[in-house]
């Protein structure tokens, strides 16, 4: 099976928001990275090859009568936004959980959405 | 025996093989159904056969692959072909491993509803038809239905496993497990009857299967117990507290099993919540029970759950033991301020220590707070009987 595990940072300190982060000790912040590297290198674990810029930045589009609506922020609150992903290849989902609650958002504020990936 | 007990008893083995055979809830079930509806036009006509388990292991099977050999151009599936087909007369006891363990873990696989869990492990473990779950939960019988069906896709689609969980996640996960089994009973001991001995049905499959998890019997033990009580619990509607019950509607057999079981779990080192609420309900049974030992064992169980609900039962046994005054300081240390039993218990202290002002307006609060019949017309005689308010 493979799954995608969303993150979604809720009130995590993250670097985009320096005020937040800086209230981490750096044995704190240091911890962090080097989770998320954990994490990324896990065997049958492929990171997104990208980052996402903090949800702040994002833009919402609609079509509601052939009119082009934009506007400012996520879809959903900024809080619930996504805010990266990673794709996994497991036995089952009980592997996909261990892995979730490894990452860092899992406990500092956010949560990871495990979400199975259809496969032809 | 009976045809229809026959296979109640027999369904959630043979659904169970046919799961861990096919990896496949849906098909598995359809497959059991059928083979159970052919054995219902058969046995009666033919004879029971020899081993009615490995008929019906058998026979739904041979259906299943019937159908997924129909199906074949479902491609995903043609791996299952390669199994070779099984002959009514090939498969005996000793050849259909007992996966009931297996199904009630992934019934109760916390990735699932808990509302789900519980219907799935009615449904697959219990044999219910979704019409006597529906009926049981009070729920209109489609969204049952729909329940069911959302469970079993999520399961497939999600990849939630079908077997029992390695040892760092088993004690999670059997806390689930036993969670939902005492859901069920807890459903039936309001009221239906069914439900409670389903329950008691499960825990015993359970301290079979597990034979070495104290908690297991743990729970068997509790159930039993209360469940021997069941019968003086209600009068005229009403709750009837312990020590008013009538003692000749105990059912001192099943209160015998539940002792049984509570020494088989004390014997295997278990100190866990279902053990001491087990052991707080055999002593209930004693004439008169021993309090400070209750009191005891809820301090026990508090320290172990931290529930104000369990600290309030802790201030009733203190009560009973002789101290109410005592027993008052600790519900007034209590944060349950939305909770009628609260209330109800406060209430009866005060009127012990003979503060009926107090006390009326407890059971006031109680009873505004109060949800089910029987339980409003207990509080309602005990505020009859406090001394009416001077004129």
């Amino acid at each position: 099976m493979k799954y995608a595990l969303l993150i979604h940072q809720g009130t995590t300190p993250t670097p985009y928001d320096q005020e937040a982060w800086s209230r981490l000790s750096e044995d704190e912040q240091k911890a962090v990275y080097a989770d998320y590297q954990a994490v990324n290198e896990t065997p049958a674990v492929t990171p997104a090859n990208f980052q996402l810029q903090a949800p702040e930045t994002a833009t919402t589009v609609r079509v509601e009568d052939g009119q082009t609506l934009t506007t400012d922020g996520p879809f959903v609150s900024v809080k619930e936004a996504l805010g990266g992903w990673l794709v996994f290849e497991a036995d089952d989902i009980d592997a996909a959980i261990e892995l979730a609650s490894r990452i860092p958002a899992a406990r500092m504020g956010g949560a990871i959405e495990v979400r199975p990936i259809v496969e032809y | 025996m009976h045809l229809e007990q026959a296979f109640r008893e027999e369904w959630g083995r043979v659904l169970a093989a046919l799961i861990g055979f096919l990896g496949d809830f849906e098909l598995a079930e359809e497959a059991a159904q059928e083979a159970f509806a052919a054995a219902a036009e058969r046995w009666p006509r033919d004879g029971t056969p020899e081993n009615p388990r490995a008929w019906l292991v058998t026979t739904a099977r041979n259906r299943a692959i019937d159908r997924i050999r129909r199906d074949r151009t479902l491609a995903t599936k043609t791996a299952l072909l390669d199994v070779p087909e099984a002959t009514e007369d090939e498969m005996d006891d000793t050849t259909i491993p007992d996966e009931r363990l297996e199904l009630l873990f992934t019934c109760c696989h916390p990735a699932l509803a808990l509302d789900a869990q519980v219907a799935l492990t009615l449904r697959t473990l219990g044999g219910l038809a979704t019409d006597e779950i529906a009926r049981a939960f009070l729920v209109p019988e489609p969204t049952m239905a729909k329940r069911l069906v959302r469970a079993k896709k999520k399961i497939k689609a999600a990849g939630i496993p079908f077997r029992v969980p390695p040892a760092h996640l088993l004690p999670d996960r059997l806390v689930a497990v036993l969670a939902v089994v005492y859901l069920i009973f807890n459903e039936g001991y309001g009221g239906r009857g069914d439900l409670a001995a389903e329950a008691i049905r499960l825990g015993r499959a359970l301290a079979e299967l597990m034979p070495d998890e104290p908690e297991a019997h743990g729970l068997l033990a509790l159930m039993l117990l209360n469940d021997a009580r069941r019968d003086a619990r209600f009068a005229e509607g009403a709750i009837v507290l312990l020590r008013d019950q009538d003692r000749s509607l105990w059912d001192f057999d099943q209160t015998a099993d539940g002792r049984a079981a509570l020494d088989r779990a004390l014997a295997l080192g278990g100190r866990g919540p279902y053990l001491l609420q087990a052991a707080i309900a055999s002593l209930h049974v004693d004439e008169p029970p021993d309090w400070p030992q209750i009191a005891a064992l809820y301090g026990e169980l508090v320290r172990l759950t931290g529930s104000p609900v369990v600290e309030l039962n802790r201030a009733a046994a203190i009560a009973e033991a002789g101290n109410a005054e005592a027993a008052l300081a600790v519900v007034d240390r209590l944060q349950l301020d939305d909770y009628h039993y609260a209330h109800a218990t406060r209430g009866e202290l005060l009127r012990r220590l003979e503060r009926t002002d107090e006390a009326r307006a407890a059971y006031e609060r109680a009873i505004e707070l109060v949800h089910s019949d029987p339980e409003r017309n207990f509080l309602e005689q005990r505020l009859a009987e406090l001394e009416p308010p001077p004129a």
